[in-house]
């Protein structure tokens, strides 16, 4: 009887696909099979020769059994082999491209400015581009006929009191003026500004601000320095360097001027640093006394500091651009190369 | 510009390394921004002891030179050399002007070890044919050999080019008032120049009467010398005013130039024959001319000031004097003019007239009476002394200056606090001494004088502290963060949606743009869907930039054909930007524009093409981004400069918000599509997310199709449907549309999916097949729609 699971055995081997395998399987294990006719040589046995024999039948059956079932599943793998190794596809194609979105380079920079100055209390709020000579020079403590107003030649639209704003520092009267003189302020107020300067490498009759006022009880100089050492190093590396020179605007007292090592060269000279190893990226100082005054805080119990930093020159220096119009021509292959975000 | 040489007249500064002291002084705020020697390294003074013809040449001599410490062999081909001149030696090493460095070598084989030079040559003279000419420079027989020679003849000043902040430039743009800043600096003191004179018994009073007849002279000081001798500026002052770049006239002139340097006090001389003995001064009359020194005949405005001699005018104040009394070679006897007016006023002048001068930017930045006092005694006191000048006693005088000093009263603490730095009371004391302020000092209290030269201070503690701070030094300020409550920023009112329109749209591949919120006439009237008019500028810079937009529609396709110039395809754009009609009204839109493949794979055929739907589909993207599902339409509208049968106005909440459309073709040949939708609309709306669970039950979906006229548009069908359907249908989406065969030519066929379910129970196939069969007749009766296949 072994005989016959070695000829089963032998014609396994030969056998490639499922439908032969179903003959086979026919011709050991179906009705008229030769496991199946074996027995039926049962009935004529003796009890004892009947146990016997239906013992070794039952193994025989369930080895051919298992003998089929083994070769069931290595062609069943097989032909999924096949069919997926006919699947297989060139991996080096093109890909189909899905869009990918960028923010304007300067948006960036305000936006970097923006995560880092929320992240330490700093509201960000904007105003209105047109505004009232007021808000945009008197309260500053630039009154009219003062030489400041001649250094931002303005944009006027109606009688000299409507105006194109030439900083963004008017947001900031406005929320000292909500504040009534009572609140703490921090704040940020990125934003357009306008200028008549013709528009060449360096001047643009339109650009970006990000101005920035703090009002608390107590405040120093000092506390200005540590803010902007912050600010740098998020913007321009961990080993950036600052420096304050003594400065002026009409509405801080004292004003400094704020540079940051130059990370072209590490300090130690070259074209962007006009080779003095330093590149000034902003202009700040305490709130004038005046402009509290003006805007409902009393000098006594308040004091700020306000800075302000060009989008524009930000991104000059941080990218290592030399034409501002680069920033309003909008070529998207340039553009392209700001559709990511930087890992900090 | 200073002149340090100069500066030393005032203050020992005769030790100091000139360039350090350029950077102490940068650091403490006066910006320096060039330190300009004239000091050439390896010059010295030589004496020729032998000089022999040239063997090879018919110029060229071979001198033997002693400079002091050897002999030198130097061939030099000046016509002037001789045994026995003292000269200027330039040896080996030496730089000259345009980089010549001097080296040993051989001319026409004979070894040269220097350069015998002339002033040209060093750049301290003018090469003109005649200096050419005179050849080297001989020095005279007191020179003596080895020493510098630039030093030997005053030559070797260094100049500092400043670039001073506006505060401080009345008093640092003046010698003197340089020399205070300096004193600061090095804790040194200043002592002003000699101005004494001997007056003659003879009054000015006796000559002249003053009126002044204008708020904006506050303050007008003359007096009256007689007799100069109009010659030559001794050396000293034709050195300097040369070196600060002003030619030398004569000694009369220069000496008013001179002194406003000293003293930053502009001085006016008039020739005093010619001037009448009234001196009036008031507003000049609309339109009244004089012909100023330059040879010009200007017309004033009532705004400008003028002197005049009781009658025409003589000076435009603080600009220009007159043609009619200016000092000429023949003038004998001078009235001196030193006074201060309205630096609003003269600045105005100035500009208005084009008139810029060393005295109208100096009148136009506000003077201390001190030194227009100081500057009219040195005047004197110089034309005296150089020009022979006899002065007369007394001045002629209108003073209206408010003298009244400014006091500043503090605590050192309100000084500490400031700044976040520990200085005690003494500390403040050696600061107030180094700034040369007087100051009292009582039961902790400060009480300081602010020196009427330092017209920048206001009476208040930031000031102090800003002069104290600097002197500080801000380098050696502590970095320390406020000590505030500690919170989280987050962005206000428009900002806010601003940022999340631009996430959503930049994660939809779409490029954010920049552009300019002033436009040309020609682009504003683009894209014009709203009843809005231009605000325009009164005073452009140029026409391209006149008018204020109220779309942003104009300014990206701008930008597209930029980038489709440079072969740039499958454009996607966006702005969001601010927006203002004539009256000034603002709004805030978000604009689009799209063109190409939004999706692509060439070679597998894969594209999703930019059309309206696709744009409409990024719309709906941001609207429902916002929380605006199932409150906005689209409706067919004509747009101006869209393509009349591809455009819609969009709405939310029934409130027309933006466009959508191809841009016209007459504009545009290539399929651009663009969109704009009011972001202050989208602000006024927003509604806070409620959680919605999703039902528990099955949904039952049952397809249909209807015929229907081609005109009919699919919102007018999904109307009727949904007022049909009611409560249980819960959705309905297009899945076909058709025309062409089995459907008529003015007919279309459209057919809907429909969703019926409902958050209560399961529904039964028969209450939906109610609903389904009243949504069919209801449509067949009020849009005459066909049910396909039926």
């Amino acid at each position: 009887m072994d005989k016959i699971l070695d000829e089963l055995k032998k014609e396994l081997k030969e056998i490639k696909d499922l439908s032969k395998l179903n003959e086979l399987k026919a011709k050991y294990l179906g009705k008229k099979g030769s496991i199946s006719e074996l027995s039926s040589k049962l009935k004529d046995m003796a009890a004892e020769e009947k146990k016997t024999f239906g013992s070794v039948l039952n193994k025989i059956k369930t080895d051919a059994t298992n003998l089929l079932d083994e070769a069931r599943s290595k062609i069943e793998e097989e032909n999924l082999n096949k069919k997926l190794e006919n699947e297989s596809i060139d991996i080096t194609l093109p890909s189909t491209k899905i869009p990918a979105g960028s923010p304007s380079i300067l948006e960036k920079v305000v936006e970097e400015v923006e995560e880092l100055l929320i992240s330490m209390g700093y509201d960000v709020i904007d105003g209105p581009e047109i505004e009232e000579d007021k808000y945009n020079f008197e309260m500053l403590n630039i009154p009219k006929g003062h030489p400041a107003r001649d250094a931002q030649d303005t944009f006027y639209l109606k009688n000299e009191e409507i105006l194109l704003r030439s900083q963004t520092s008017p947001v900031q009267v406005r929320v000292m003026l909500e504040g009534k003189g009572k609140k703490p302020i921090r704040i940020i107020c990125p934003g357009k500004t306008y200028r008549r300067d013709n528009d060449d490498a360096t001047h643009s009759h339109q650009f970006m601000q990000i101005e920035g006022l703090l009002i608390d009880r107590k405040v120093s100089l000092s506390d200005l320095k540590g803010t902007f050492d912050v600010i740098a190093k998020k913007l321009f590396g961990e080993d950036t360097e600052t420096r304050f020179r003594p400065s002026y605007y009409q509405f801080t007292e004292p004003s400094v001027e704020m540079d940051i090592s130059c990370h072209h060269c590490d300090g130690k000279g070259c074209s962007i640093c006009k080779n003095t190893g330093w590149i000034t990226v902003s202009g700040a100082g305490m709130v004038h006394p005046n402009v509290l005054k003006n805007c409902g805080y009393d000098p006594k119990e308040w004091q700020g500091f306000a800075f302000g930093f060009g989008a524009e020159r930000l991104a000059m220096v941080k990218y290592n651009i030399d034409d501002l119009r680069v920033f309003y021509t909008n070529d998207i292959r340039e553009m392209r190369s700001f559709d990511r975000k930087e890992a900090e | 510009m200073i002149d340090l040489e100069w500066v030393k007249d005032y203050i020992d500064i005769e030790d100091e390394n000139l360039k350090e002291l350029a950077t102490k002084i940068t650091k403490a705020g006066i910006n320096i921004e060039k330190v300009i020697s004239n000091h050439i390294d390896n010059l010295v003074i030589g004496e020729v002891i032998e000089c022999a013809s040239h063997p090879d040449s018919d110029h060229l001599h071979i001198c033997k030179v002693n400079v002091g410490s050897e002999i030198l062999q130097i061939v030099c081909g000046a016509s002037n050399v001789r045994k026995g001149i003292k000269v200027i030696v330039a040896l080996p090493g030496a730089i000259l002007p345009g980089n010549f460095e001097i080296k040993k070598s051989k001319i026409r084989g004979v070894e040269s070890n220097g350069m015998l030079c002339a002033l040209f040559e060093l750049g301290l003279e003018e090469k003109t044919e005649e200096v050419y000419n005179k050849g080297i420079t001989e020095l005279d027989s007191k020179a003596k050999v080895g020493e510098d020679p630039l030093k030997y003849l005053g030559l070797d000043d260094t100049l500092y080019e400043l670039d001073i902040h506006k505060h401080r430039n009345n008093d640092c743009y003046y010698h003197i008032g340089f020399a205070y800043e300096i004193a600061a600096i090095l804790n040194h003191k200043v002592t002003l120049p000699e101005d004494k004179t001997s007056p003659i018994k003879e009054n000015i009073k006796d000559y002249f009467s003053l009126k002044v007849d204008t708020k904006k002279c506050p303050y007008y000081l003359a007096k009256m010398v007689k007799d100069v001798k109009i010659g030559e500026s001794p050396e000293f002052i034709k050195r300097r005013l040369s070196a600060y770049g002003m030619r030398s006239i004569n000694n009369v002139v220069d000496i008013s130039n001179y002194v406003m340097l000293e003293y930053g006090q502009p001085l006016h001389f008039f020739d005093k024959d010619t001037l009448g003995d009234n001196i009036l001064v008031r507003d000049a009359k609309e339109g009244e001319e004089i012909v100023t020194l330059d040879g010009v005949k200007r017309k004033l405005k009532s705004s400008d000031i003028v002197i005049t001699d009781g009658e025409k005018p003589v000076c435009i104040a603080g600009v220009m004097g007159g043609e009619n009394t200016e000092v000429t070679e023949k003038t004998k006897d001078i009235l001196i003019e030193s006074a201060i007016f309205d630096a609003v006023s003269i600045r105005y002048t100035a500009a208005n007239l084009d008139l810029r001068s060393e005295a109208s930017i100096r009148y136009g930045k506000g003077l201390s009476y001190e030194y227009t006092n100081k500057a009219i005694e040195r005047a004197c006191h110089l034309l005296e002394k150089y020009a022979g000048a006899k002065v007369l006693t007394g001045t002629i005088c209108h003073d209206k200056v408010d003298k009244t000093p400014k006091i500043l009263e503090f605590e050192t603490n309100e000084i500490n606090d400031m700044l976040g730095i520990v200085l005690t009371d003494n500390d403040v004391k050696v600061e107030l001494g180094r700034l040369d302020f007087p100051y009292e000092f009582k039961n902790g209290k400060f009480k300081v004088t602010v020196p009427s030269r330092r017209l920048d201070i206001d009476p208040n503690v930031n000031d102090i502290a800003e002069e104290v701070g600097r002197l500080y030094g801000y380098n050696n300020l502590a970095s320390t963060l406020p000590n505030t409550v500690v919170r989280k920023g987050r962005y206000i009112g428009d900002v806010k949606y601003r940022k999340l329109a631009s996430k959503r749209l930049r994660s939809l591949g779409l490029n954010e743009c920049k552009t300019y919120t002033l436009v040309s006439p020609e682009m504003a009237k683009l894209f014009k869907y709203e009843n809005k008019e231009n605000a325009i500028l009164p005073n452009p810079l140029s026409v391209d930039k006149s008018v204020i937009r109220t779309t942003l529609i104009p300014s990206l396709l701008n930008v597209y054909n930029y980038n489709k110039a440079r072969k740039v395809n499958n454009i996607m754009l966006y702005e969001i930007s601010k927006t203002y009609d004539k009256d000034y009204k603002e709004e805030s839109k978000i604009s689009l524009l799209m063109e190409g493949n939004y999706i692509i794979n060439e070679w597998n055929n894969t594209k999703v093409k930019v059309d309206f739907y696709l744009v409409k589909g990024i719309i709906e993207n941001i609207l429902d981004y916002f929380g605006f599902k199932n409150r906005y339409s689209f409706e067919k509208e004509s747009i101006s400069n869209m393509h009349p049968g591809i455009c819609a106005s969009i709405s939310l909440d029934e409130k027309r918000i933006g466009v959508i459309g191809r841009v016209h073709p007459s504009i545009e040949k290539d399929d651009v599509y663009v969109a704009e939708i009011s972001l202050n609309a989208l602000m006024e709306n927003v509604k806070p997310i409620k959680f919605k669970p999703a039902s528990k039950y099955p949904l039952i979906k049952k397809d249909l199709a209807f015929i229907v006229d081609k005109k009919t548009n699919s919102l007018e069908i999904e109307n009727v449907i949904k007022k049909a359907g009611g409560k249980l249908l819960t959705d309905i989406n297009v899945f076909d549309v058709y025309t062409g065969e089995n459907v008529l030519n003015n007919e279309k066929s459209i057919a809907y999916s429909l969703t019926f379910s409902s958050d209560e129970r399961t529904l039964s196939e028969e209450e939906v097949m109610e609903i389904f069969n009243k949504i069919i007749s209801k449509c067949e009766k009020e849009i005459g729609a066909k049910l396909r296949d039926k």
